[in-house]
C-alpha cells in the first residue's frame, strides 16, 4: 500500500508513522510521550481514518476504549475530542485527538464503526456540548433534560446551582381500548382512576 | 354467556417504567420497557441518578485531594480505584513506588476484587431466589472488610494510596490474619458453589439468558468478566502488566457462550484466582518502605518535618500547593472488578489537573443492556442486570 509497509522488520515504523503516511492530509501531528502513541488529526476525513484504524490488519483496533473531550480554555483550539483505542490482536493502544475550535463544536460520530461510541458520545455532548454528526440519538445521558449548560466546560463554575425543575405533567394514563362488543344498554367498565 | 370467539381483544405494547427506586436496580437506574405481554420489545435505560460530578470536582482539587473521590467510584472495590488513580499520577511524575508498597497494593487490590465479585454474585443469587447465598457471601465480605479496616481504617472509604506509595504500611500480624480470613472466605465460596452451580432452578434462570455474541461484545468495548465470559481472554493484568503482576502466577478464566451463567462462573473462578494471587504476594512480600522518598508528591516523615528545614519546606509546599506533575497526559488502565478501569489525566504543570477522566468499565455493559434484554422476558432483566454488575458510583461518577 505505502512504502512503509515494505520496510524490514528490524525497522518497523511506529503505528503513528504508518498513519501519517496513509493519511497525510488528516494527520496533523504525532508523538509518543510517555510511551503512549498519540496522533492528532483534523476533523475533515476523520471517519476514513477511524475506519482504517478499525479495519486495516496492521492496526486492528477493535476496542473503542474511551471517548471524551478536554477543554483547554484559554488555549486555542479550545476543545479536543480524545479517543482511546485498543487492539486485541496486536495488543497495542492508540490515542487519537481531534482539536476543535470554540463555536465549531461538531465532529463526526464514530458510533457506526464501534457501537460503544454511542453512549460515550452522548456523555461528551452532555458534558461539553460537542455535537456528533450522524449520531442516531444525541441526547443528554447523565444529566436531566432541563439542565442548562454543559458542566465540564471551564467557564461553568463548579459551585453553580441549577434552578429547581418545575414538576413535570403526569403522562396521560395509558387506557387500554379493548375492542369488545357490549350489548345495548350495558356500560363499558371504566378503568379505576 | 357470550362465547370467547366473539370478543375482539386488541393489544398494544405496554410501557412500564422500572423506576429508579427499585429493589432489583442495584442502586438507581430507570428502565423504560415496552412490553408485549411479558416479552420485552424495547428498553431504554436512563442513568445519571448518582452523577456527582467527579471529573468537575477533580479539576478543582489538587492531586492528593482526589484520592478520596476515587474511593467512591466503584465503591465495592475502592482500593482498585485508589491504586489506578495513583498509578496514573505516578506515571505523570515518573515516580517509582517501593517494592513492598507494590506488593501491598496487589494484596489489597485482590481483596477488593473478591469483595466486588462477592457483592455481584450474592446479589445475583438473591434476586433469582437464593437469599441464603447472598447472606453467606455478605458474611464472607465482612471477613474481607475486617482485613481492609485493619490496614486502611475504613471498610469502603479507604483513601489508602498516596502518590508514590501508600498511606501506611501493612500492620503487624496482618499476614496471619489474612491467611485466616482467606480460609474462611474460601469455605463460604465453596458453600455457595455447592448450593448454586448444579442447581436446576438456578441454571434454568441463568443459562441462555442475556447472550451477547463475541463480535457485538467487542464492538461495545466490553472488558473484564463480561468479555471473558464471551470467550475473549483479555485481562489488563496480562495485556498491559502493571505493578508486580508479572511476577505472580495466575490463570484467566474464560467462558464460552457469553450468557449470565458464564459470567457467574467466570467471577466465581476469578475469586479463587485472586486468593491464589494474594497468597503468592504475601509470601513474596519484601521488606522496605511504603512510600517513595521523592518529595515532589509525597509528604515527608513527621520527624523530618520537625527537625530539618528541608523537611519543613517540602511539607509546606505539598500541603499548600499540592503536587505539581510536569505538563503531559497519560492513560493508565488497571483491571477493575468490572474490567478495564482507565484513568486519563491531563496536566498543565499546575497543582490541579486539566482533565481527570475515569473510563468506567460498566458504562459499556449498561449501554449494551438494551440489546441484551430485547426479546427476553421481564423476569430475565433481573439476572441480566445482575450479571452486568452495574455499580452506580462507577457508571455515573
Amino acid at each position: 500500500m505505502t512504502a512503509s509497509a515494505e520496510t524490514p522488520n528490524s525497522a518497523v515504523p511506529p503505528l503513528t508513522a504508518l498513519l501519517q503516511a496513509a493519511f497525510p492530509q488528516s494527520v496533523r501531528d504525532r508523538h509518543a510521550q510517555g510511551g503512549e502513541e498519540t496522533v492528532i488529526v483534523r476533523r475533515q476525513g476523520m471517519l476514513d481514518l477511524f475506519r482504517f484504524l478499525r479495519d486495516d490488519p496492521r492496526c486492528a483496533f477493535d476496542l473503542m476504549i474511551d471517548l471524551t473531550a478536554v477543554d483547554h480554555l484559554p488555549r486555542t483550539p479550545r476543545f479536543e475530542v480524545v479517543v482511546h483505542l485498543k487492539s486485541l490482536a496486536h495488543n497495542h493502544r492508540l490515542r487519537v485527538k481531534i482539536p476543535i475550535e470554540e463555536g465549531q463544536e461538531e465532529v463526526d460520530s464514530i458510533s457506526a464503526l464501534w457501537v460503544a461510541a454511542d453512549w460515550y458520545e452522548r456523555e461528551c455532548f452532555d458534558m461539553y456540548g460537542i455535537r456528533f454528526a450522524g449520531h442516531p440519538d444525541l441526547r443528554r445521558l447523565l444529566l436531566y433534560p432541563e439542565f442548562a449548560g454543559h458542566p465540564l466546560r471551564k467557564d461553568y463554575d463548579h459551585r453553580l446551582q441549577q434552578p429547581r425543575v418545575p414538576l413535570r405533567a403526569v403522562r396521560e394514563r395509558h387506557d387500554y381500548e379493548m375492542r369488545v362488543q357490549y350489548p345495548e344498554g350495558v356500560e363499558k367498565p371504566r378503568n379505576p382512576a | 354467556m357470550r362465547r370467547l370467539e366473539n370478543l375482539d381483544l386488541g393489544a398494544e405494547p405496554m410501557v412500564i417504567e422500572i423506576g429508579p427506586s427499585h429493589p432489583a436496580m442495584h442502586g438507581i437506574t430507570r428502565m423504560l420497557t415496552k412490553l408485549d405481554g411479558e416479552v420485552i420489545v424495547d428498553l431504554d435505560v436512563d442513568i445519571g441518578y448518582l452523577h456527582r460530578g467527579f471529573e468537575k470536582e477533580a479539576e478543582n482539587s489538587n492531586y492528593i485531594q482526589i484520592v478520596p473521590y476515587t474511593d467512591r467510584l466503584n465503591y465495592v472495590s475502592p482500593l482498585i480505584n485508589n491504586v489506578g488513580y495513583s498509578m496514573a499520577v505516578e506515571k505523570l511524575f515518573g515516580l517509582e513506588v517501593p517494592r513492598r508498597a507494590e506488593f501491598a497494593r496487589v494484596i489489597m487490590m485482590e481483596i477488593s476484587r473478591i469483595t466486588d465479585h462477592l457483592t455481584c454474585l450474592g446479589a445475583m443469587a438473591m434476586e433469582v431466589g437464593a437469599m441464603s447465598v447472598f447472606i453467606w457471601f455478605v458474611k464472607a465480605r465482612e471477613y474481607l472488610w475486617e482485613l481492609v479496616e485493619e490496614v486502611t481504617g475504613a471498610r469502603l472509604t479507604t483513601n489508602w494510596t498516596r502518590i508514590g506509595g501508600n498511606a501506611n504500611d501493612l500492620p503487624d500480624g496482618f499476614l496471619s490474619m489474612l491467611s485466616d480470613r482467606l480460609t474462611k472466605v474460601e469455605a463460604v465460596i465453596d458453600e455457595g458453589d455447592a448450593m448454586l452451580l448444579r442447581n436446576k432452578i438456578f441454571i434454568d434462570r441463568m443459562k441462555g439468558v442475556g447472550i451477547l455474541s463475541k463480535e457485538r461484545a467487542v464492538s461495545y468495548a466490553f472488558t473484564g468478566p463480561m468479555l471473558r465470559a464471551c470467550g475473549v481472554p483479555y485481562d489488563v493484568r496480562r495485556a498491559d502488566p502493571y505493578s508486580v503482576y508479572p511476577e505472580l502466577d495466575f490463570e484467566i478464566p474464560v467462558g464460552s457462550v457469553g450468557d449470565c451463567f458464564d459470567r457467574f462462573l467466570v467471577r466465581m473462578e476469578e475469586m479463587r484466582q485472586s486468593m491464589s494471587i494474594i497468597r503468592q504476594a504475601s509470601e513474596k512480600l519484601p521488606a522496605g518502605g511504603y512510600l517513595t522518598h521523592d518529595r515532589r508528591a509525597s509528604l515527608p516523615d513527621k520527624l523530618d518535618v520537625f527537625s530539618s528545614i528541608e523537611g519543613l519546606i517540602d511539607h509546606f509546599k505539598i500541603v499548600m500547593e499540592g503536587p505539581k506533575p510536569p505538563p503531559g497526559e497519560t492513560y493508565t488502565a488497571v483491571e477493575g472488578g468490572n474490567g478495564e478501569l482507565g484513568f486519563y489525566i491531563v496536566s498543565n504543570g499546575t497543582g490541579q489537573p486539566v482533565k481527570c477522566r475515569v473510563r468506567p468499565p460498566c458504562f459499556n455493559f449498561v449501554a449494551a443492556l438494551r440489546e441484551m434484554c430485547i426479546g427476553h422476558y421481564v423476569a430475565d432483566i433481573v439476572p441480566i442486570f445482575g450479571s452486568v454488575n452495574m455499580i452506580g458510583g462507577e457508571l455515573e461518577r
